[in-house]
């Protein structure tokens, strides 16, 4: 630290006054200071995200429980047995399968619209900031707070259910095993849509202006022009807003929790994270719930890089 | 080609500028003007679907009873603050609330102090591992959080014993990558003569962060403190696993735990729940409405996740 504070210039060209700087140059790099500064970051991403993503997987392949602070407790290894236990549980299939009628629902919904509206917007004279903020003002509020409306809108006698009159589903939106995840998924569409819109908005902007001219001068109307320019000008961002509406997907915990009253109607809204919870945390099997976690993080990997070549190839 | 209905006396009139070419096709400008009004209007429709229900929160946390009739959905009628009361008499709303902003504040300060050094450092020092930093700084962006709950659960609650705490609930949130991120792309943008000229000068590097970065940060600050804040404020699984006891719990569980276990005993309960909603929600839509302008793509873009 010392050597850096001395020296009068940033650049590599002043040789060091002798070889312990060069030394540490060549060592620590031309600002060692800025170990010092990113120390914490550091720390912090391996205690927080390095050092459990281990702990998951090695939880997952040993018969873990918890124990009080300190004990020392024998934990055998037993290879597979978890994942085994974990795949061929019911619930977790469930569970899996339900996250995946989730994901087929919102992430193309989440897609299109967040995309048409960011291109209305993008167009749009009057009331930009008044419109932008309508649209992102669900994304910022607590889920809890939302799910509460969300409770009261979608009960029994709610006014959803008021305004249909005699086409309201019984049984009621939350408690029908066939409607309780589309709802689930419609609510997180339009919490989480707000912030897709501004992903997009952002990369309207760096599409080309001279492609729209040039789109108009053969005759495109605006919708060929959506689909022609628009919808390959943005496709980095499509394939960032699918990898992170499918990660939210696969995050799903609240939702089920509150709007569904833990999942229900019997395990019909369960998510994996639930899951995870329910075998975890209540009833004391965390090595399950790793296995769990880990075969979730292996599937969401899976569906990233199949999207990813899905939609960048050309 | 005629872009406007007067007679065209300079030539250079008679030459599309720019913005014309663009508008013009070869439909009359009244469907053109018909289908930019049809687009508004489904912009606006839109926004009404989208804010209803903040609209129908407020209304229903002022009635005395709930009405779930489309006649209760009209702003009218008696209006009551009951609901509020209801729901701070059946929990502890104020020491809910200031445990949010303990929690919230923490996390806001560990973001603030150790991303601006980190953010710094990434964007502006030359040290060894800061390629595999940056690397394993957005590898974090694509791990979802909560499939790390087992094992954060078990080395902060069971190992640590940091159960309804403070610390064990602000930890796995001290430092927000997204914000270092938002903090390294501030100090990338500024031009490289300030810090050269500082360093000719003979300024550390210390001081070249504490008297040359710094005092610039401050739209950085603001962005970084939006995106940071509504993280730990509607953050729900986290707290409601690290806090058993009710006087250590943010509002967001408090409020959670009363719909799900003791709302049927309130006299108003759906009235009671929304008066709490409208109380979790409000910090939160008041400081993006307020300082929308730093809420935008181009912000964050850079920051990924929100």
């Amino acid at each position: 630290m010392t050597t850096t504070t001395q020296a009068p210039v940033r650049g590599a060209a002043e040789p060091g006054p002798g070889g312990r700087r060069r030394w540490t140059e060549k060592v620590l790099g031309r600002q060692p200071l800025g170990i010092l500064f990113a120390a914490p970051y550091a720390v912090f991403l391996v205690a927080i995200f390095a050092y459990p993503l281990v702990l998951a997987v090695w939880i997952s392949f040993h018969d873990y429980f918890f124990a009080a602070p300190g004990a020392q407790v024998d934990r055998p290894f037993v290879g597979l047995d978890n994942y085994r236990a974990v795949l061929g549980d019911p619930d977790v299939q469930r569970s899996f399968l339900n996250v995946a009628e989730f994901l087929v629902i919102n992430v193309p919904l989440t897609v299109v619209l967040s995309l048409v509206l960011a291109t209305a917007l993008n167009a749009a004279v009057r009331a930009r900031t008044f419109l932008r903020v309508s649209y992102y003002v669900p994304y910022v509020t607590a889920s809890v707070s939302l799910v509460a409306v969300w409770l009261f809108l979608f009960s029994k006698d709610g006014l959803v259910n008021q305004l249909l009159g005699p086409l309201a589903p019984n049984p009621s939106w939350l408690v029908n095993e066939a409607l309780a995840m589309p709802v689930i998924a419609l609510f997180v569409t339009w919490k989480q849509l707000g912030f897709y819109i501004l992903l997009y908005l952002a990369a309207l902007q760096n599409v080309s202006k001279d492609l729209y001219e040039a789109a108009s001068v053969d005759g495109a109307g605006r919708l060929a022009s959506f689909r022609n320019v628009t919808v390959p000008g943005v496709r980095p961002a499509t394939t960032l807003v699918v990898i992170l509406a499918t990660i939210t997907g696969a995050n799903l915990f609240t939702e089920p929790y509150l709007l569904t009253n833990g999942g229900g109607p019997d395990g019909a809204s369960a998510s994996p994270v639930f899951v995870m919870y329910q075998k975890g945390i209540e009833q004391g099997n965390p090595d399950t719930a790793s296995a769990i976690g880990v075969v979730l993080v292996i599937c969401v990997l899976l569906i990233s890089l199949v999207n990813r070549k899905l939609l960048e190839r050309d | 080609m005629v872009s406007t209905g007067s007679t065209t006396r300079d030539p250079r009139d008679a030459v599309p500028t720019r913005s014309d070419a663009r508008d013009d096709d070869s439909t009359p400008s009244t469907a053109r003007g018909g289908r930019r009004l049809l687009g508004t209007l489904v912009l606006f429709a839109g926004a009404l679907v989208f804010l209803f229900p903040f609209y129908y929160m407020v209304v229903g946390s002022l009635r005395a009873k709930a009405d779930t009739s489309v006649a209760g959905a009209l702003p009218f009628g008696d209006f009551t603050f009951d609901n509020f009361i209801a729901i701070d008499s059946r929990v502890d709303l104020l020491g809910s609330l200031l445990n949010s902003a303990i929690f919230t504040g923490g996390v806001l300060l560990g973001t603030v102090v150790f991303g601006v050094l980190a953010g710094y450092a990434l964007a502006r020092l030359h040290f060894r591992g800061r390629g595999t930093l940056f690397a394993v700084m957005l590898l974090v962006q694509i791990v979802p959080f909560q499939l790390l709950i087992i094992p954060i659960y078990v080395m902060i609650v069971r190992t640590y014993g940091l159960a309804d705490s403070y610390l064990g609930m602000i930890a796995p949130f001290l430092i927000n990558s997204a914000a270092v991120f938002v903090f390294r792309q501030f100090f990338l943008q500024l031009p490289d003569d300030l810090f050269d000229a500082a360093a000719l000068d003979g300024a550390s590097e210390l001081r070249i962060l504490w008297s040359v970065a710094l005092p610039l940060v401050r739209p950085a600050l603001l962005t970084v403190v939006l995106i940071t804040f509504i993280g730990p404020w509607n953050e729900f699984l986290w707290p409601f696993l690290v806090t058993k006891d009710t006087s250590m719990q943010p509002l967001a569980v408090t409020l959670a735990n009363y719909i799900s276990n003791i709302a049927g005993r309130a006299a108003n309960p759906y009235g009671a729940i929304l008066a709490g909603a409208v109380v979790l929600a409000a910090p939160a839509v008041a400081l993006f409405v307020v300082f929308q302008k730093r809420f935008t793509g181009s912000e964050l873009s850079s920051g990924v996740k929100g």
